[in-house]
């Protein structure tokens, strides 16, 4: 989906990306992790054009972005940011529709659509398609950022640390969403951020970028059992790395079919460490298991878990 | 209760009185006799306060109506990527423009513009500028970074940008420049009376002149009233301007 070749972007005379080649395949959910200055909200701005780039290639869909005038790749790219940049004279109707707008779709559908997005982010259509923006909370607002971002149906979904700015609790909330609206619409996602936790949870790649290169690019499971260098490692922090771990193994491969037990049931692609922590807070070491379906497949014992 | 409001809106008085005396000036007559006695006549006569006043508002509003054209699309011009390096230029030009004295600008462009209303308008408008293109710039730079970043991000071109984004979230602060400069025209274009053109100034001059101060207190009066109910109307666009940005509340 998105070919990244050799890029290089200076700024003055500072390198912020060297020669950087990734490849994230349609469908992918790409982190790109790492600390302020490391060139990673830089290369997704290049992506769509944000920021010119100096040297290399960037293609999105076999298409090389700049042989696409730029207007047409933006509308054709979703985009969400930290500070939301939401619309402040605008309903959040007319927020969400704004590239549906610049498309030209007729009335009714960019209605439906709005609507329909909404209702994906469960927010009641009816009462919050006419509020602006300064009458929603932060994560709600950020939401509507989110909704605005994916209104025109894109393939491809850019996002600058979008959850930065909101309270632990909500961001939590807006993570859980984020993952269940990519598995739904299998949508490609470059997500940009600083927080580890952040990204084993989202990715199923992560580039850590350091000083415009990239220190290492695999999956989580990867990255915190083989770090590339003693700089991801580092970078990871091997202290709480058991908990880590916990947190990007799921328990479907680890369920003791047949079993029974009592209790609400997880879903199997619940990780171990939300397990974990279900069964610290309800006092129980077995908990029963089930598909996504709601069908009963085992359980799974606090054993399990450090298998 | 609306009657009652609607009555208690100085806006209304302040209107009724200006246009009162605009017109019927005359019945004022007896009292102007009583209050200075042997001034005849107690009401300026040359021509007619409503002419005076037509003459005075077309002056204003056309070096206003320049001023506003030129000013914002200059503040929009420093304000864009192209035009950032003139910011410092237009900011001294501007500058200069306001330290300028109205009467000095009059000496140096009557002559070569002749007497008139011309000279006036040319003063008038260079005096009226920065006040505009100082809020204008103050009010698109006042965007907030991230929603100008997302509406570059969306693919709205930088003519949607400018005029779906950045001018109407300006529009409130570009109104107070506005507003200030127009009310300063309003006051300023009196001294157009000197070198000939015809304005609320012309008997407050005709008057100061031949000492008659009935004539000056005339012309004042007018004014005043113009230029308060002008800022009085202002006032009440921007706060309409304000609520239509926050009209979901109710």
């Amino acid at each position: 989906m998105i070919e990244i070749d050799g890029v290089t972007k200076r700024f003055d005379d500072r390198l912020v990306v060297d020669h950087l080649s990734l490849s994230v395949p349609a469908g992918g959910f790409c982190v790109l992790l790492g600390s302020s200055g490391s060139g990673k909200s830089t290369t997704l701005r290049m992506i769509n054009r944000l920021i010119a780039f100096d040297s290399g290639s960037i293609r999105v869909g076999q298409e090389d972005v700049r042989t696409v005038p730029v207007e047409v790749l933006r509308r054709r790219i979703g985009y969400a940011i930290q500070s939301i940049g939401l619309f402040p004279h605008w309903t959040v109707e007319d927020n969400i529709a704004t590239v549906p707008r610049l498309l030209k779709w007729p009335q009714s559908r960019m209605r439906d659509r709005v609507t329909e997005l909404l209702e994906l982010f469960r927010l009641e259509p009816e009462i919050y398609r006419r509020k602006y923006p300064h009458q929603l909370s932060g994560g709600e607002q950020q939401r509507v950022g989110v909704a605005r971002a994916l209104a025109a149906d894109p393939e491809l979904l850019l996002m600058d640390e979008p959850f930065g700015a909101v309270d632990p609790i909500t961001r939590d909330a807006l993570q859980a969403e984020l993952l269940r609206i990519h598995r739904a619409t299998t949508k490609t996602i470059v997500f940009v951020t600083h927080d580890i936790e952040e990204a084993l949870r989202l990715a199923t790649q992560i580039a850590i970028l350091h000083e415009g290169r990239i220190a290492q690019f695999g999956s989580p499971l990867e990255i915190l059992e083989r770090p590339a260098s003693d700089f991801v490692s580092d970078f990871v922090s091997r202290q709480g790395l058991g908990l880590k771990l916990l947190s990007v193994r799921r328990i479907g491969d680890r369920v003791r079919a047949g079993e029974t037990a009592a209790g609400e049931p997880l879903t199997v692609d619940t990780s171990l460490r939300d397990a974990l922590s279900v069964m610290i807070t309800r006092r129980a070491e077995r908990l029963p298991v089930c598909d996504a379906e709601g069908r009963n497949l085992g359980v799974i014992a606090l054993a399990d878990l450090i298998r | 209760m609306r009657v009652g409001r609607f009555l208690a809106n100085p806006l209304l008085w302040v209107g009724m009185l200006f246009a009162v005396l605009l017109l019927r000036m005359g019945e004022l007559r007896p009292v102007l006799r009583w209050a200075f006695p042997g001034a005849e006549p107690v009401i300026y006569q040359r021509s007619s306060f409503l002419t005076l006043f037509l003459s005075h508002l077309g002056l204003v509003a056309g070096a206003s109506g320049a001023a506003i054209i030129v000013g914002v699309a200059l503040a929009v011009f420093v304000t864009r990527p192209a035009g950032r390096d003139f910011r410092a230029m237009v900011n001294a030009l501007a500058t200069v423009g306001q330290t300028f004295p109205p009467a000095a600008v009059l000496a140096i462009t009557v002559p070569i513009l002749g007497f008139g209303a011309r000279p006036t308008m040319i003063a008038l408008f260079l005096y009226g500028l920065l006040p505009i293109i100082e809020n204008a710039i103050a009010g698109l730079e006042g965007v907030p970074r991230g929603v100008r970043e997302a509406a570059a991000g969306l693919g709205l071109s930088p003519w949607q940008q400018l005029r779906d984004v950045d001018l109407p979230l300006a529009a409130p602060v570009i109104l107070s420049g506005v507003r200030v400069s127009v009310t300063i025209a309003i006051g300023t274009a009196t001294i157009g009376s000197t070198v000939g053109a015809l304005t609320l100034g012309t008997p407050i001059f005709n008057g100061l002149v031949t000492n008659k101060l009935p004539f000056v207190l005339e012309g004042a009066v007018l004014v005043a009233l113009f230029a308060i109910l002008t800022d009085m109307l202002f006032s009440r666009v921007e706060r309409w301007l304000q609520q239509g940005a926050k009209q979901g509340d109710q």
